[in-house]
């Protein structure tokens, strides 16, 4: 497969890859929102639509977030979720239930919250990366490691704090944690659009670094980039657009992995005007295509969640097995 | 030997009060007393099994993940980070899903063939990493082990299973009734073999040749250590459910305050880890009473902030 995809790049030009990505797209989303309807056409388009939207803005996330933290740590099996970033996001949400309980939250406008959860969530990441990137000499190996147990820790304490809180408390919260594909809530679809549409105002305008970013720390310092500045900005973009994500569908942790290596894999340069659409788009066919085979052929009898999981956990075996993670 | 008595003699205090922690009264004025035949009978029938449970499968997962760092040599390695437990936890499925009416003993037996078989492969696929890194190893491990966990999963959502699933990856000891855990007394008896054949899973740790130079047969003595830790997983899981980082903690610790002397470490090892087990899962049943907290969840809490410790503390080097 992997042979495949490297012999028939090389006979391709990167934006034709693009080209035809986004071809796949457009028709799958196509197929999407017409495959097997019946009834009436406006409440179909307004239901299929929401799913689709939902779909794109958690690709578009996942795969811009993933794309560039692998540009800012310099390798590509580290992922933010592999590091635990979903995990805090989940935290977050139950230490405010937890404490403030669910009545006073309904109360607090749903803006006005996510805007609080987010900062919360963008102090946490700057502390943790700055407790983990501080030393040049720690490895790979050691960050992987690290991230995965704080993951894990996280979630053993949230886990830890919803066995205590009251269980109607506890239904509040598993309701915002589940949220798949087929119930998001509109208000937070909103706000997600408006949050991802400046995230990536901010990035066009620095996006001529990255490519510079993903020469290393000190070459990126000779030509003259403030690397310290610009990584710390980069690294809190991630940390929005992870909490978009996992607020509209919960975490799933090796989809930014697969798709981040595919589109490096299908471009065959690392650019990043080419890797970030292609990311972008591969992650859109992916969600869309998984969904409509969970829908028609598994009949919805599992969880898309799952099969990311089983497919992630290959790809991240096979990458080290054949010596990417050195 | 005075150290090795203390700690013995702490391990009976936090037994006794595992005796005495809990729903329903139970004293030691009320036992002494007679006629409260209701504290007798929850002392006999739920209390002194949970402890006895508590103290087998603690010192039995302490045991397993001794062993499988002396045989892999590496000190992040133990059986939920060598996709050992999830392997156990698909065999348990698929006893569900086939032979639901199996005896336990048929159900044990099956989830710990799945584990051997999971733990071979591991060690299979350690053997064709290009650059053997400390760390790489456990990261392989505990992916080798999502990759299962997410097989075990589809199945089990499928199936409709999910909630039976939830019951053998959260390990929890509030199910423990007499007549219900007397299998982990293999566990016990798996880790006195453990015990006598310290030294050679020393020896086969340092490598074929070395081990075949020394006169000893380097596939029996692998062979008899993968058995034992399948073994002794598979027990657990299927009586308790999963108990993660304790094989990775206790022996880890151990080590850094008694060196690597075996002989001497094993006895600690083993208290160390009854212990451990002993304490996380009071801390769980007092902590919001009258409620319990599975103890899975509680030593997740404490064992990954250890783990984490043991990676990040400053004179720690990775070969």
């Amino acid at each position: 497969m992997v042979d495949l995809i490297m012999a028939a790049r090389r006979r391709v030009q990167p934006w034709q890859v693009i080209v035809g990505l986004a071809a796949a797209a457009v028709l799958l989303i196509v197929m999407f929102m017409t495959l097997g309807a019946r009834g009436s056409w406006s409440f179909i388009l307004s239901f299929r639509g929401t799913k689709v939207l939902t779909m794109v803005l958690v690709g578009y996330a996942i795969a811009v977030s993933t794309v560039l933290f692998q540009t800012v740590t310099h390798n590509r099996i580290l992922t933010p979720s592999i590091m635990g970033f979903d995990a805090m996001y989940v935290l977050i949400q139950t230490l405010a239930v937890f404490f403030l309980g669910s009545l006073t939250l309904a109360k607090i406008d749903p803006l006005l919250q996510f805007g609080v959860e987010l900062a919360a969530m963008l102090v946490f990441s700057t502390v943790l990366f700055s407790l983990l990137f501080s030393h040049q000499s720690r490895s790979l190996h050691l960050l992987v490691l690290v991230g995965i147990v704080v993951g894990t820790f996280f979630r053993a304490l949230s886990g830890l704090m919803q066995r205590i809180m009251d269980p109607s408390e506890f239904a509040v919260l598993q309701d915002r944690f589940f949220a798949s594909f087929n119930t998001v809530n509109t208000d937070l679809l909103a706000i997600s659009t408006v949050l991802i549409g400046l995230v990536s105002m901010v990035a066009w305008r620095i996006h001529t670094t990255f490519d510079v970013l993903s020469l290393g720390r000190d070459h990126a310092i000779n030509l003259g980039i403030n690397h310290k500045r610009l990584v710390t900005l980069i690294l809190m973009l991630i940390a929005v657009l992870v909490s978009v994500s996992t607020a509209l569908v919960g975490p799933v942790t090796f989809f930014g992995l697969l798709v981040a290596n595919l589109a490096y894999l299908m471009v065959g340069t690392s650019r990043h005007r080419y890797v970030l659409p292609a990311a972008v788009l591969v992650a859109i066919i992916c969600l869309v295509g998984g969904q409509m085979a969970l829908e028609r052929i598994f009949a919805f009898n599992t969880a898309l969640a799952v099969i990311i999981e089983f497919l992630g956990g290959l790809v991240f075996l096979v990458l080290i097995l054949r010596g990417a993670a050195r | 030997m005075p150290q090795l008595l203390a700690a013995l003699s702490l391990i009976i205090v936090l037994a006794l009060t595992s005796l005495l922690v809990g729903v329903s009264p139970v004293s030691v004025q009320n036992l002494l007393m007679g006629g409260d035949e209701r504290a007798m009978m929850v002392l006999l029938v739920s209390r002194i099994p949970r402890t006895l449970a508590l103290i087998l499968a603690g010192m039995g997962m302490a045991m397993a993940g001794m062993i499988m760092q002396m045989l892999a040599r590496n000190r992040f390695v133990e059986p939920s980070t060598a996709g050992t437990t999830e392997s156990a936890g698909l065999g348990m499925l698929v006893v569900l899903l086939f032979f639901p009416d199996a005896p336990v003993w048929i159900k044990m037996i099956i989830a710990s063939l799945f584990a051997l078989l999971g733990t071979a492969l591991f060690l299979r696929i350690l053997r064709m990493l290009p650059l053997r890194s400390v760390l790489l190893v456990p990261l392989v491990g505990i992916m080798l082990g999502g990759v299962i966990a997410s097989i075990t999963t589809f199945f089990a959502y499928r199936f409709e299973l999910l909630q039976s699933l939830n019951a053998w990856t959260t390990g929890d000891f509030s199910s423990v009734l007499r007549g219900r855990y007397e299998m982990l007394w293999v566990s016990a008896g798996l880790t006195g073999i453990a015990w006598i054949a310290a030294d050679r899973f020393t020896v086969a740790g340092m490598g074929e040749d070395f081990t075949t130079n020394l006169g000893l047969n380097y596939r029996r003595v692998l062979t008899l250590g993968l058995v034992i830790v399948s073994l002794i997983s598979a027990i657990v899981v299927v009586t308790v459910g999963m108990i993660p980082f304790l094989g990775l903690i206790v022996p880890n610790v151990v080590s850094m305050i008694m060196g690597d002397n075996m002989r001497r470490s094993i006895p600690w090892i083993a208290l160390f880890g009854a212990g451990f087990v002993l304490a996380c899962d009071i801390i769980g049943r007092v902590i919001n009473q009258p409620y319990e907290i599975p103890i899975g969840t509680v030593v997740g809490v404490v064992g990954s902030v250890i783990f984490l410790y043991l990676l990040l503390r400053k004179d720690a080097r990775y070969g």
